[in-house]
């Protein structure tokens, strides 16, 4: 019998898209616990953010302070750390995101707890799945500690329904604050109105065949038409054509779209560790030989200069006959 | 300035997996420095010296937990311009995040270095665990997934761009602290040291992690390299992760070629039903 503490983020008064994926892994493993889902807020606005919160789980937990305003490692964990002990928690879970990376395994020291990364799978109360060697094998593991810590990959954990019924929300104290003397000086980042990559349900990136950022622009418009997200390979965001987080891969983010666009991208194994699991790939490069083809399900050997403006025109003409 | 640098040895990751008896198979691996590590020395090998003029600021001590054979991987890291070596004998499957971070954490205990600098991720597990739980238990603050590190002038500080899911956090740490590193670390100009002029740039491009010259190789043979057991340390080496199996991913169907664009919409529309 043990609970789950579910750490979520969230934002504007609501879960975020990687939360609804952590809180799905955390229902499953409260129904082979024993136990009941307890979804923890901590942050600015998670008082507010808490009954929308409650539409997910039975019990919400939301912690705010002045001191913990914005997320760090240093004074979050000792939080989660300290809930985890007063609800029971046996398995204590984040998402896979730059937060719940950093977070969790800290939690898991504090906690002496064994630690699963950024699983696809649950396969018993301490069993799991998750993806190796950038995801060319997976390997199923057990976690032999009383308490478990877990982070879960987004693209493998469908976002929860809501309840029939909203559950309860408390608010806990934030108790002794300590960054350590840690801090953050500013936070760098361009705002779009694009869907978030790691739940868009189109992803069209561009590789470093593009050249430069302002060639991305005829991406960004076959984007702008599907709805989609836009992403990069390594080589296109190292060579600052576009910003950092869009890089899709082993070291970027993980995405399974249903369609992913891959524009003059290579295909390097680090690459395809990040959109493998994608439904539907489509590439497009120069040369017949690239090893993306190998993963595409429709390929097009051309160049993105020809190709993407009448790609655009092909999908208009598409869209008007409907 | 003292830097202590973790490293793991990893089968090549250029190398085809292959499954044997439910588990990787790693007779006739070639093992090599995990990537990161190699970026992770890197960074703190810019961080301890004046690179114009060569001289040393500080020691670089880097430590595995590892079998006898792990020690090429040290010679490596040594070659590479590191000091001195720590080798705490380990076998490579019996080893988990929780065991290697209160192994290091006993190492460190003993060595007290101002910084501990290393990867963010294992390549071979893809962890992602061992710094954060390392930071935790030493109740040190942590700055993880390193894109650009700048020591401050008086050492007591690093300020650190981190890439986030939203963009590039810099986040202030006094030191000691833990710092796992990330790829762009090695890009020409991450690294800052208020030593090193600040117009240096570290090769051109990419950037990269340094070769070992062939002087750098044969000193490596003469630099110390320590070597300690678990129980030396203190640490229960039981681990808290078992391995039960290891499969493949399924294939993913062989897909087609198309002619041309129109055909390409067409498909996508009535074939994958993705438009
Ligand atoms: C530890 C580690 C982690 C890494 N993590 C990641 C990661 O997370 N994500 C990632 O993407 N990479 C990652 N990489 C880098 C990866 O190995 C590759 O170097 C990178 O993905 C290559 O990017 P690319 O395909 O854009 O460039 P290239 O490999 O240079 O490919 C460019 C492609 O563009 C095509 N092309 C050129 N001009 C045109 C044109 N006009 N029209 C059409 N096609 C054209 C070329 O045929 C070529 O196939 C990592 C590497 C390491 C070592
Ligand atoms: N056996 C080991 N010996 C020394 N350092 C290690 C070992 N395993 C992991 N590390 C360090 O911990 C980092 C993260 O590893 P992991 O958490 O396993 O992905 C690596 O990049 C290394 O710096």
């Amino acid at each position: 019998m043990g609970n789950v503490l579910a750490f979520c983020e969230f934002g504007d008064g609501a879960l975020k898209a990687s939360a609804l994926s952590n809180l799905t892994f955390a229902r499953a493993a409260a129904a082979a616990h024993g136990g009941e889902v307890i979804a923890l807020l901590v942050g600015a606005g998670a008082a507010a953010a808490g009954p929308a919160a409650a539409r997910y789980a039975g019990k919400v937990v939301t912690v705010e302070h002045g001191d913990l305003a914005a997320y760090l490692a240093e004074t979050y964990a000792p939080v989660v750390a300290r809930l985890a002990g007063d609800h029971g928690a046996t398995v204590v879970t984040a998402t896979a995101t730059a937060v719940g990376k950093d977070l969790l395994p800290r939690v898991a020291a504090l906690l002496d707890a064994g630690m699963a990364s950024d699983i696809s799978r649950l396969d018993g109360a301490t069993q799991f799945t998750r993806p190796i060697l950038a995801g060319n094998a997976y390997a199923q593991i057990e976690v032999t500690t009383p308490v478990i810590c877990v982070t879960v990959r987004q693209s493998e954990f469908p976002q929860a329904e809501e309840l029939g019924a909203a559950g309860e929300v408390v608010a806990a104290d934030a108790g002794a604050v300590d960054a350590l003397g840690a801090r953050i000086d500013r936070v760098e980042s361009q705002k779009s109105d694009r869907p978030e990559l790691t739940s868009a349900k189109v992803v069209v990136s561009g590789g470093r065949g593009m050249q430069s950022g302002d060639n991305f622009k005829v991406l960004e418009e076959l984007a702008d038409l599907l709805g989609a997200a836009m992403g990069a390979s390594r080589a296109a965001t190292d060579a600052g054509m576009v910003p950092a987080d869009w890089q899709v891969g082993q070291t970027g983010k993980i995405v399974a779209p249903n369609l992913y666009i891959a524009v003059a991208i290579s295909g390097a194994i680090q690459h395809l560790a990040g959109m493998k699991g994608s439904k539907t790939i489509v590439a497009i490069n120069k040369d017949p030989e690239a090893p993306i083809f190998q993963v595409a399900d429709y390929g097009v050997v051309t160049t993105w200069e020809k190709a993407i403006p009448e790609l655009v025109e092909e999908i208009k003409k598409l869209k008007a006959s409907r | 300035m003292k830097i202590l640098v973790p490293i793991k040895r990893v089968p090549d990751p250029e190398l085809k997996v292959k499954i044997k008896d439910g588990a990787i198979d790693l007779s006739g691996a070639s093992w090599v420095v995990n990537t990161f590590d190699e970026y992770a020395v890197e960074t703190a090998l810019r961080l301890r010296e004046n690179a114009e003029s060569g001289e040393s600021h500080g020691e670089v001590v880097v430590v595995t937990i590892g079998p006898e054979d792990a020690a090429q991987q040290l010679r490596s890291a040594l070659a590479m311009g590191a000091d001195r070596a720590i080798r705490v004998d380990g076998e490579d499957r019996a080893l988990d995040a929780r065991v290697v971070a209160a192994a290091l954490a006993r190492v460190i205990e003993a060595e007290k270095p101002d910084l501990v600098v290393m990867g963010k991720q294992a390549v071979d597990g893809d962890a992602n665990q061992v710094g954060q739980m390392l930071a935790g238990r030493l109740g040190w603050p942590q700055a993880t997934f390193a894109a650009t590190v700048e020591l401050a002038a008086d050492k007591g500080s690093l300020t650190v761009g981190r890439e986030v899911d939203t963009g590039v956090e810099y986040k202030v740490v006094n030191l000691p602290a833990v710092l796992t590193v990330d790829l762009r670390v090695v890009a020409p100009t991450s690294v800052k040291n208020n030593i090193t002029p600040a117009s240096h740039s570290y090769g051109t491009g990419e950037g990269g992690p340094r070769y070992a010259s062939l002087k750098g190789i044969m000193a490596a043979k003469k630099k110390p390299m320590e070597q300690k057991s678990l129980s030396d340390l203190g640490v229960d080496a039981a681990p808290a992760i078992k391995e039960l199996g290891v499969f493949l991913p399924p294939a993913r169907a062989a897909g087609q070629k198309v002619a041309d664009i129109p055909t390409l919409v067409q498909k996508l529309a009535d074939e994958a039903k993705a438009l």
